[in-house]
This record gives structure tokens, C-alpha cells and sequence, in this order.
């Protein structure tokens, strides 16, 4: 043991990539992992990388399953661009994510699946490690089949599950490696197999041979340390986004004192919002899996008619869909949460993958002049602010808001402070009493241009609404043509007065300058990841991030006027650089755009900005 | 829920001007409705009624409750949104054969399927009106219209074989032109929980005029239309003298009296009959071959969609550890830094 000590390297980050067959336990080995780095209190994210297809062919690249961990003794922002250590449990796993790993990684794969077979079925003509430089990597070849079997001898098991087990191997040797404990996850296995004592002993002692393994073998030392971070103190949890964004509904319906209604159709990547829902029948939620995206939405619009917090939750496609719909929540002035999980697209596009390229969709993408207020989240955890925020504002305001998130925010993880939710601000819907006298559903009750919301049930305000243009103040409907004027006029100054609503928009750095960096939704990680490292390298960039795309927040020009370039960083080809040309006509913007349903690299953005910089 | 019934049709009149056509059915439908929801005598804010796009749903801005003009075909989801939200409301769809069959095709079946306790009213007039004289999914075959100046040659639906074909559990027929009869199916619908379709056969003055003439002429009506009655033998006919009975896989008119047949012979009605099937050939029975059906023609009970959800989130309430949203938050693995 004391040798071991001897050779412990400290290191300030580290990225691990564990990859293998979709069968193989990857994320569940990934999130044990992160839960173990967790507790011993390294910052962290994650980011799973899954096939499309559910069951992809045994072997073949198509059926690689990825997961990502980034944790560290510094602040961690992106589950890491490229590995410190990738591990490999069949040659399709290599193949498919060596291009990921640092020149001077880690490399531990299972020799064990290297046959000819298995090579085949991964479409290699040669055999893959004879083509990766040596040099550039330290391979670790483990017989992690072999050396199971062997743990496992003893026990009455049969073959299918004592290989079951091989990634409780893997694991183990990346504990060592990192200097884990492995109570953490000695525990988590007798709750999770409580019934089944067998599979609990046989994962143990697979856990614990990788583990001595590692520390047997030469060509893993020194082993490391990654020392905990600095972390605000209080009760953490892991979550991810569409986690994020299901609580911050809930949230939402606890604090406006209203039932949550969902109306929606399962959908990738948003479904596991519908799915976190449905589970919540404890806390009186009301999920409805309609027959399409447009009874999604529709029921969603009952309901919210009916008085509930009405959610309807989609991707794209759905979003595309739900357009005619989204009019009608304009027009008759109904609080409405539109979730928009965005991924690659057109079509059905990348159904797995992220983008930000239904922006324009989200503010333009409907018939006739219809605004409605856009909102983006930008980290896992800061989905269920948003959500919050989006219902908060919807409630408040009696209209739709389109809440976009993504592919990577929503399957991303990260540890999240709980928050107090007695902190959480009041949502206090224009409810209209029974009894309110000379009621007219149409008449603006303050500055914010909201209208009163009456309830069905609630006797003596029995009114009507419609898709019809309706007159202003009754209701009524009309098609005099000055009051059409009149009701888009009101229609438009409603949402253009939710400024009053949101926070100014904050600027990370010195408030002017030569750059602005300037990003929004789902990119905040690896862009203030690079600003952060270009800050600490001596550059001296500025940066902006926007959440509240629709209005603006009221000092966005003043802000970015004071800048000599505006660069703004997005996975589209230039949809909010685009929107903020329009919105500022007297700005010259420039663009940073990729487009290949994968979220940006730290490096390549530092690239990017040191390029447009110069020197230092 | 049920009051002392003290409101009259009239105050279920909004104050808005009825713009359908002169001579339109919708006229008489609008007045059989005013009637039922007095009859029915639930307070007014009670009544909720949602209409998609088309002539028929016109009907929300005549109606003195809370109601809501939606968007072409998607009356049902929303619809369903309302009860789902508030199963204590009394939810009334207004739609139309084009609005619900064709646009709103599927969330017409899925809302038979899940038995959403909605009263389904659905004007059939077998054309477009509201787009001024295009064929529907009810046309008949070979009907010229604008958009089939040669003739149609797309089969009809016909809306009880969707009703029944998505597990439907209620489905009534009436015309536009008998108020009374009209009034006391949707007094049963409202009584019946679940989906409660309601098809009216409702004359087009404009652009399909007469499509029902042969069964609605005055003169040959009792010959032509045969109304249903739960526990009735199913006789009509000017003299009461025709019935229908069972005749291997199909129904048959005879005549009582004739070939010893007497009334003992007769199909009796029973519309809680789970079976569909005679349900089914009632509903299918057309002039010339047969008389149309009338009244209930099927009202079977089964679970309803937002109790058993209600029951559902009460089963699970008493047994989860998860009370509040603080209890989720700290639920699951947690950990203090």
C-alpha cells in the first residue's frame, strides 16, 4: 500500500470515456463512476452517447454505447471535449471512439474481444491496434473476459452472466487507477440486486479482481488523484435536463397553487420529460400520452382553458406540428409551456443528437403575427430554472412560452444544489374571482397588458373565446378592420413587456472590449469553459450569454455596442446572429457556426477566438 | 351536481346573432340544445362546449355558458383537455363530418378509445358547407360536388362503424328537424359516462339540400326512419305494421302479420348489449333496403378515462414516500458537501 502512495500523481481534471456494446453496462458502469467522484466531491458532467437503434447488431459500430465523464479538482462545465482515458470493451468500441481520446491517453481495452469475429463484425480489414500509434497512447490489453470467468470460477453461474459482469471489471480498474473507493459502489450493487445475493457477490468480486489487477500490472502506474473540488456547501443530487425541466414544472404548480397537466407524445430526445411526468402521480401530476403532437398540444390547451399549468413537450419535428396549434394559444391569450428538446434536424434529421436550429422556428415559425415569449436553458440543471421561469412568465402573463433545450442539456448530468424551495418566487396567476363585476375577457388589467383568466366553474363569467380575431376588451368576435389592428398591436406590446419581467443580461469579463463572445442555450459550458481558460492563458475576451431570447433583456444593445467585434458562437448556421442583426440594425455581427449534431469543443472555440483576437 | 332545474333554453342563449344560413339545420340542433342543458338543469358555468372549425362550429358564440371555438378538428383533444383538467365540468363537442372524420380523423378515434366522458355532438351534412360545397369523408359515392364535378368515388365513412371500430361504448342517432328526439338522445348522452357520440343527420339548405329528403319527407318518414328504444321491439312504419328481425348474418324489414310473423318474431332493442354487432347493423341500415335508425343505438358502461385516472393518482398518493416536491428533491441519491 505504501508503494502505491509513492506513485500517486495529483491531477487537476480528467476525462474518461467508457465505451462498448449497447449490452455491455456502459452507462451504468459511466454513472457509478460519477456517482463515486461525486461523493468524494469532484465537480463533474456527464454526457451519454447512445446508438439510434435500440438494439443495433452485437459488435458492429452502430451498437457502440458511450458514456462521458469529466470531473475535476477545478470547476467543470462540459463532460470534457476529448479522453484522458478511454476504455474499450470490443474492437467496434475502439474504432468508434479513438478519434476522442488525447494524443498520450489511456487506452484499456478487453484483448479478449479482439477475434477475428468480432473484428469483422466491427468492419476492421486489419486489426486496430496494429494501427493505432503506440506511441501516442498507453494500451492496456486486459483479458477482462478471461480474468471474470476466472474471478468467477467458484460460483454456480452460467456463461451469459458471469460476462454480464465484465464491466464491473473495467470498472475496477479505472478505481484503482483514480484512486476510488469502492464502497460506493459495493453498496449501490446490494441495493440494486437486494433479491438476487448471487449477482451482488459475483459483481463484487469482479469489481475487486480489476481493481487488484490494475495495481498488479506495470503499465498503469502511477496511479492519480483528482482531489475534491471547491463546492459551495449543502445537499447535492445528480440531474439532468429533462429531469431538470420535469421539476421545474412541478415546482411551478406548487408555487401558482395549480394542477400540472401534460398533454404530449413521446418523442426523442424529449420523451423522458412525459416519462418523469407519468411517474409523479404522487404529487397529483396529470400526464396525457395523446395520439399525436397536435393532440398533444391541443389537450394542453384545454387544460390550460380549464385552469391547470398546461405543458405540452416535443422535439423539432413536433414543434413543427404544433404550429397551427401554438396560434390559437396566441390569439385567445392562454398560458401555455411549450418545451422544445431541440435536435438535429431537418426532418427527422438527428433524432439523437443536438442543435440549435429550430431558434427561428421557436420565435417566427407560425402563420399570421403572432408573438410569443422564447426562453433557452444553458447547463442540465439550469432546465428546471427555466422551466420555472417559463411557467412563471406563461401564468403570469396569460401566454404561450416556448422553452428550448437540446439534445445535450437533456441527456447531460451534473451534480446540482438542491435549492430551497421555500426561495422559490410566488407565481400568481391573473385569476378573475367569482363576483368580479361587468367581467370582460379581453380587457387589459395593467401595464403588462395581461387579461384576466376565468375559470369554467366559476359562476357568472361565463364567456366565449375563438380562433376568430375577437373584439377588444368583450371578446366578441369581429372583423372591423381597425380593431384587428388594435388586438395585434396589444398582442405584440404583451410580449414585448415581459421585459419588465426578466433580469438584465450580465457580462462575464471587462465591459468593453475587442471581443465579445457571445453564446445562448445550450453552449454555455464549453464557451465559458474556453473564456475561463482563455482568461486564465492571459487573453482578455468578454462574454455574453443569452437565456431570454424573446424579448431581449432591456440593456442587450448597450451592452454589446460597447464592443469592437461580436462573435456569436451556435450550432446552427447563424440563427441568433441573424435574429440579433434584425433586433440591432446599427451592429456588425460576426459568426461561429458547426452544424454536426455535436455540441462544440472547448479547442476548437479557443481556436476560434485566439484567431480573431491575435495576440494576447 | 344536478340542480333544481330553474334555467329556461332561453338563458342558454348568448347574446350574439345566429349567422347560419335561413332554412340551415344547425338552427334546430342549436335549439335542442338549449333545451337539454335546461332540462338537464346543471348551472350554466357548469357547461363547457368546444367546437373546431367548420358551419357547425359556429355554435360556441351562440351558447350562454363557457365555450371555446377552436381550431379545425381538434375539438376532441381539446375537449379532453377540459374534462381531464375538471371532470366536474359538463363538456360538449360540436363538430361537424368534415371537422371530425377527416382533419380530425384521428383524435376522433382515439377519443372513442378512451372513453373520455364527453357528449360528442356530430352535425353530419355529408358536404363542406363552411369552404361552400366540396365532398366530405360522409359524401356519398358518386356525388358531384365542387371538387368532383364528375362524381366522388371515395366510400363514405360512416360514423358508427369508427365509433364502434375504436371500442366505442355510446352512439346515438337523430335528425336535425326533431327536436324532441334530438333533445332526449343528448339528455342520454349526458347521462351516460364516457364518449358519447352523437351523430345528427342535418340537412345543408345550400350546397347538399335534401341529402336526408327521403327519410325526413313528412309523408313516408315513419316508413323510413326506425326509432330505437332500449327493451322495445323494433317496429315502425305509418301503421306500426313493419319490424326487423334477425336473418342469419343480417337484419330484415318484414311486415307483422305476414307469413305468420308476429310481434314476438321482432328484434328487441338492447343498447347495453356489449356485443357490437347488432349495434353495428343497426347503425348501417339505410334507405332504400332499410329503415334509418334512430335514437341510442348503443349504451354500454365501461371504465372512464379521467376516474380511473383520478383513482390511479389517488392509489399512488396513499402509497408513495413522496408527498411534496421537497420530499422528490432529497429523494433518490443524495449527498452533503
Amino acid at each position: 500500500m505504501t508503494e502505491k502512495k509513492d506513485t500517486v500523481k495529483e491531477l487537476n481534471e480528467v476525462v474518461i470515456r467508457f465505451s462498448g456494446d449497447s449490452g455491455d453496462g456502459m452507462q451504468l458502469t459511466g454513472t457509478l463512476f460519477s456517482d463515486t467522484s461525486a461523493l468524494l466531491g469532484n465537480d463533474l458532467a456527464t454526457f451519454p452517447d447512445y446508438p439510434a437503434e435500440i438494439r443495433a447488431p452485437q459488435g458492429t459500430v452502430g451498437g457502440v454505447s458511450g458514456f462521458q465523464v469529466h470531473f475535476g479538482h477545478s470547476p467543470v462545465n462540459t463532460p470534457g471535449d476529448y479522453a484522458d482515458v478511454l476504455v474499450a470493451m470490443n474492437p467496434a468500441a475502439l474504432k468508434a471512439n479513438v478519434k476522442w481520446v488525447k494524443r498520450g491517453g489511456t487506452i484499456i481495452i478487453d484483448i479478449d474481444s479482439f477475434t477475428e469475429k468480432n473484428l469483422a463484425r466491427a468492419g476492421c480489414v486489419k486489426d486496430p491496434l496494429n494501427q493505432l500509434g503506440f506511441r501516442d497512447f498507453n494500451i492496456i490489453q486486459a483479458p477482462i473476459t478471461t480474468l471474470t470467468r476466472e474471478a468467477l470460477k467458484g460460483l454456480n453461474m452460467d456463461t451469459k452472466s458471469i460476462l454480464r459482469s465484465k464491466n464491473m471489471f473495467a470498472l475496477g480498474m479505472v478505481y484503482w487507477l483514480f484512486h476510488r473507493p469502492l464502497e460506493f459502489t459495493e453498496k449501490f450493487l446490494e441495493n440494486k440486486f437486494k433479491k438476487i445475493p448471487i449477482v451482488i457477490e459475483a459483481n463484487k468480486i469482479v469489481l475487486k479482481a480489476g481493481y487488484y489487477y490494475a495495481e498488479t500490472i506495470e503499465a498503469l502506474h502511477p496511479s492519480f488523484n483528482v482531489a475534491p473540488a471547491k463546492i459551495e456547501k449543502g445537499f447535492y443530487r445528480n440531474i439532468n435536463g429533462n429531469t431538470a425541466t420535469a421539476w421545474g414544472l412541478i415546482a411551478a404548480a406548487e408555487k401558482s397553487k395549480l394542477p400540472l397537466f401534460l398533454g404530449s407524445y413521446p418523442i426523442t430526445p424529449a420523451s423522458e420529460i412525459l416519462q418523469e411526468l407519468s411517474k409523479r402521480r404522487d404529487l397529483g401530476v396529470k400526464t396525457f400520452q395523446a395520439e399525436d403532437e397536435i393532440a398533444g398540444i391541443s389537450t394542453a390547451i384545454g387544460a390550460s382553458f380549464a385552469g391547470n399549468l398546461a405543458v405540452t413537450t416535443t422535439s423539432g419535428p413536433g414543434l413543427s406540428l404544433k404550429t397551427e396549434a401554438i396560434g390559437l394559444a396566441i390569439i385567445t391569450e392562454l398560458p401555455l409551456v411549450i418545451v422544445n428538446v431541440q435536435r438535429g434536424g431537418p426532418s427527422t434529421g438527428l433524432p439523437t443528437k443536438t442543435e440549435q436550429s429550430d431558434l427561428m422556428q421557436a420565435l417566427f415559425g407560425r402563420h399570421g403575427e403572432s408573438p410569443l415569449v422564447v426562453l433557452a436553458a444553458s447547463t442540465p440543471s439550469n432546465c428546471f430554472n427555466f422551466a420555472f421561469e417559463a411557467a412563471k412568465i406563461a401564468l403570469e402573463h396569460m401566454l404561450p412560452v416556448i422553452l428550448l433545450t437540446d439534445g445535450f442539456l437533456a441527456n447531460g448530468s451534473e451534480p446540482w444544489k438542491i435549492p430551497d424551495v421555500d426561495k422559490l418566487p410566488e407565481i400568481t396567476p391573473p385569476i378573475v374571482k367569482e363576483g368580479t363585476e361587468d367581467f370582460q375577457p379581453y380587457r387589459r388589467l395593467d401595464k403588462s397588458m395581461v387579461r384576466g383568466w376565468a375559470i369554467p366553474g366559476t359562476k357568472g363569467l361565463e364567456h366565449r373565446i375563438g380562433g376568430l380575431e375577437k373584439m377588444a376588451v368583450t371578446g366578441a368576435v369581429s372583423y372591423v378592420p381597425e380593431n384587428h389592428q388594435v388586438m395585434v398591436n396589444e398582442r405584440q406590446e404583451k410580449v414585448d413587456r415581459v421585459v419588465d419581467a426578466i433580469p438584465n443580461l450580465e457580462v462575464m469579463g471587462d465591459e468593453e472590449g475587442d471581443l465579445l463572445m457571445i453564446g445562448w442555450g445550450g453552449t454555455f459550458g464549453h464557451l465559458y469553459t474556453a473564456y475561463r481558460e482563455l482568461k486564465n492563458e492571459g487573453y482578455n475576451p468578454s462574454f455574453v450569454h443569452f437565456n431570454y431570447i424573446n424579448p431581449l433583456p432591456k440593456n442587450t444593445h448597450e451592452i454589446l455596442k460597447k464592443f469592437k467585434k461580436l462573435l456569436v458562437f451556435e450550432l446552427n448556421m447563424g440563427q441568433f446572429a441573424n435574429y440579433l442583426r434584425m433586433k440591432f440594425q446599427d451592429l456588425e455581427f460576426s459568426q461561429f457556426n458547426k452544424v454536426q449534431g455535436l455540441p462544440f469543443t472547448v479547442v476548437e472555440l479557443k481556436e476560434k477566438i485566439i484567431s480573431e483576437i491575435g495576440g494576447k | 351536481m344536478v340542480e333544481v332545474n330553474k334555467l329556461s333554453p332561453r338563458d342558454f342563449k348568448s347574446d350574439q346573432e345566429v349567422r347560419w344560413c335561413a332554412g340551415c339545420g344547425d338552427h334546430a340542433v342549436l335549439s335542442s340544445v338549449h333545451r337539454t342543458m335546461a332540462e338537464i338543469g346543471y348551472p350554466k358555468e357548469k357547461y363547457v362546449v368546444i367546437s373546431g372549425i367548420g358551419c357547425s362550429s359556429r355554435f360556441p358564440y351562440y351558447m350562454n355558458t363557457y365555450a371555446f371555438h377552436t381550431i379545425h378538428g381538434r375539438a376532441i383533444p381539446i375537449a379532453s383537455g377540459v374534462k381531464v383538467s375538471n371532470p366536474d365540468l359538463s363538456v360538449w363537442v360540436v363538430t361537424g363530418d368534415g371537422d371530425a372524420l377527416a382533419i380530425g380523423g384521428n383524435h376522433f378515434i382515439h377519443g372513442a378509445r378512451r372513453n373520455i366522458d364527453l357528449n360528442v355532438i356530430l352535425l353530419n351534412n355529408q358536404i363542406y358547407g363552411l369552404t361552400k360545397g366540396q365532398y366530405s369523408p360522409t359524401s356519398k359515392f358518386g356525388q358531384v360536388t365542387k371538387t368532383s364535378p364528375y362524381g366522388t368515388f371515395e366510400q363514405p365513412f360512416r360514423p358508427i362503424e369508427l365509433v364502434i371500430g375504436a371500442q366505442g361504448k355510446f352512439f346515438a342517432r337523430s335528425i336535425d328537424n326533431n327536436i324532441q328526439l334530438t333533445k332526449d338522445i343528448l339528455i342520454e348522452a349526458e347521462k351516460h359516462k364516457g364518449f358519447s357520440l352523437v351523430e345528427i343527420l342535418q340537412n345543408c339548405v345550400i350546397y347538399n339540400d335534401k341529402t336526408f329528403g327521403a327519410i325526413t319527407d313528412k309523408e313516408h318518414k315513419q316508413d323510413r326512419q326506425l326509432i330505437l328504444k332500449h327493451g322495445e321491439p323494433m317496429i315502425f312504419g305509418k301503421n306500426q305494421d313493419k319490424g326487423i328481425v334477425l336473418d342469419g348474418m343480417s337484419l330484415k324489414v318484414v311486415k307483422l302479420g305476414e307469413n305468420g310473423i308476429t310481434e314476438k318474431d321482432l328484434l328487441v332493442h338492447d343498447a347495453h348489449q356489449a356485443n357490437p354487432i347488432i349495434h353495428l347493423l343497426l347503425g348501417d341500415m339505410n334507405y332504400p333496403d332499410y329503415p334509418v335508425a334512430l335514437g341510442v343505438i348503443r349504451s354500454v358502461d365501461a371504465p372512464v378515462y379521467e376516474e380511473s385516472l383520478l383513482e390511479q393518482i389517488e392509489k399512488v398518493k396513499s402509497s408513495s414516500p413522496i408527498k411534496n416536491f421537497k420530499e422528490l428533491l432529497y429523494s433518490g441519491n443524495t449527498w452533503e458537501v
